[in-house]
């Protein structure tokens, strides 16, 4: 833990040190990466733009508005906040209880967070459907309803709350709490005043890179929530509309949510740019995967420092 | 840590301490341990040889071994690249870095069915840019193997990056600098400084890389077709067996893809350990 990356003072990485690609010139790595990045995913999402609006934004909107399309969209925007707004909740008390609690076993439940991470999403939905389904051992049974799709999105977004808010609450200085308690905050008011203020950078991250999965999950809810016209997740939806051979419908669809992965990608970026100024601490070392580290930390974007 | 120091601490109040303990656990029993203790359950309802029988069918073995195929082609491409992007992201500085990195993020933040349809789109022999022209040198990416490796590739596109960039950062470039002082050119600091240096780093980002690649599905599914035996990977033959109304099928080819899943766990946990020490 006591080497931070974002706490190393900028000039240690200067530019002109370190390793310089080898053997390759770096305009030839430059190259490649570019060349990569378009061929692999830059020209393919263009074919996907192209073609949604290909005949006309008039067309795009008819689809994109079309009763049924709307339906999804719907659908999907308001599960995927329940979601979040759940996942937001229980996973701060996962992150507190495996950072601040001291129970046997603790070392097993940190791993399994990230479960979902690790297993395939059609997986997931097949076991969901065995458990919560018409033959549940709990007698629950969800499957093809809405609380289904609400279910199987807090399965695969359930390790990216938890992964974010985690380093923080490790890196977090206890003698603010300490002070706060001394004073006679009380345990509710410690967590209100001077915890949870702390963890926000790391919540809100959490909560928009959930939210961007939640939006265009597919695998976990097919089969467990299947795809009625009361259960169609726009993803769904999609998938549905290119089987039947309407490509601009699915293309409009997929715009959409297109559009609103940026916006999570623009507002996690943001929330990290505060988050590293206001406090240097959110580029932790134990961010996971795809939660915290996400978005280039100040150092990863020294393309930033020239273009300013 | 100083989490005992501490003389007063949130929480640690017995019941408060019980209440969230009992919420925390409670929602990981219910939405993460069962849903696991089931699958091993349900595989194995009826005995080894139902599941046994479907992933040693004909159909069964050629998913796993296109499962593979796609592990074998995708991982070591994002992984060359992943380094290669790392070093630049890091170490050069440049103005185009900002657009590179938000790329490179795309992949995590949009829906596989989406990403699908955009690979579908752009070689679809019906219109698509690439399409037609590829059909006719006699190349079909749709409904074949390249759709799916490209799919794949795309899907896992950001792991190695994310994962080796936190760790050239830290490293620092002080030995690397040693090495090149003392006369190493570029590749001999490369391979024996650097590459042993971010090691831990670039294999945890190759274990995220095979498990998105083993259990990829929507993406996967537009673009290959589903056809059984030869478009068909182990996700793929999951939901067709179902749909097919063969449950025990899909549980045991669930079984291999849940088996290499908590594989994965595990070197997770152990390469984070590596990576901390």
């Amino acid at each position: 833990m006591e080497a931070n990356p974002a706490a190393l003072p900028p000039s240690a990485a200067s530019p002109r040190a370190g390793i310089r690609l080898p053997g390759v010139g770096v305009g030839i790595g430059r190259g490649y990466v570019v060349m990569y990045l378009s061929l692999m995913v830059l020209i393919p999402l263009a074919a996907l733009v192209d073609k949604s609006l290909s005949s006309g934004l008039g067309n795009f909107w008819e689809q994109v508005s079309s009763p049924q399309a709307v339906r999804s969209l719907e659908l999907t925007m308001i599960c995927s906040l329940i979601v979040v707004a759940i996942n937001a909740f229980f996973g701060t008390i996962i992150a507190w209880i495996l950072v601040r609690d001291e129970f046997p076993g603790k070392a097993a439940v940190n791993a399994i967070i990230d479960l979902p991470f690790a297993l395939p999403t059609i997986v997931a939905s097949l076991t969901l459907l065995a458990l919560y389904g018409n033959e549940s051992p709990f007698g629950i049974d969800i499957a093809f309803t809405r609380a289904a799709v609400v279910v199987a999105l807090l399965f695969v977004t359930l390790p990216f709350v938890v992964r974010a808010v985690q380093p923080l609450l490790i890196e977090m200085d206890r003698e603010m709490e300490e002070a706060a308690a001394s004073l006679g905050a009380g345990g509710f008011t410690v967590f209100r005043r001077i915890i949870f203020p702390n963890l926000i950078p790391g919540l809100a991250a959490g909560v928009a890179l959930a939210f961007a999965r939640a939006l265009g999950e597919f695998g976990s809810v097919l089969i467990f929530a299947g795809g009625l016209p009361d259960t169609q997740v726009s993803s769904v939806f999609i998938r549905a509309q290119v089987e039947s051979g309407n490509e601009p419908g699915a293309a409009a669809v997929s715009m959409v949510l297109l559009l609103a992965s940026l916006l999570c990608l623009a507002a996690i970026s943001l929330i990290q740019g505060w988050g590293s100024r206001h406090e240097r601490s959110t580029g932790g070392t134990l961010v996971m995967p795809m939660a915290g580290e996400m978005p280039a930390d100040s150092e990863g974007e020294e393309g930033d420092d020239e273009r300013a | 840590m100083s989490a005992h120091s501490a003389a007063a601490r949130v929480g640690s109040g017995r019941g408060s301490r019980w209440t969230l303990r009992a919420l925390g656990l409670g929602f990981l029993a219910l939405l993460l341990v069962a849903p696991l203790v089931m699958i091993f359950f349900k595989t194995f309802e009826d005995g080894l040889m139902p599941p046994l029988e479907a992933i040693t069918s004909e159909n069964g073995l050629k998913a796993l071994k296109l499962s593979l195929l796609m592990v074998a082609i995708a991982v070591p491409v994002n992984t060359v690249f992943g380094v290669v992007c790392a070093i630049l992201l890091v170490r050069h500085k440049w103005k185009g870095n900002a657009l590179i990195d938000a790329v490179i993020n795309l992949p995590f933040a949009l829906s596989p069915v989406v990403i699908g349809l955009a690979l579908y789109l752009l070689y679809s022999t019906n219109g698509g840019w690439f399409g037609p022209t590829l059909s006719k040198a006699g190349i079909e990416v749709l409904f074949s193997v390249p759709g799916m490796v490209l799919a794949s590739i795309f899907v896992s596109l950001p792991f190695v990056v994310r994962e080796t960039v936190p760790v050239l950062q830290e490293i620092g470039t002080e030995q690397e600098q040693a090495a090149s002082t003392l006369g190493a050119n570029a590749w001999q600091t490369f391979w024996r400084v650097t590459l042993p240096a971010i090691r831990w780093g670039v294999a945890y980002g190759v274990v995220l890389t095979t498990a998105r690649v083993l259990g990829e599905f929507g993406a996967v599914t537009i673009v290959s077709g589903s056809i059984s035996g030869k478009t068909e990977t182990l996700p793929l033959f999951v939901s067709k067996q179902f749909d097919g109304f063969n449950e025990p099928g899909a549980y045991g080819a669930s079984i291999v893809l849940a088996l290499l899943a908590l594989t994965t766990l595990l070197a997770m946990n152990l390469l984070k350990r590596k990576e901390d020490a």
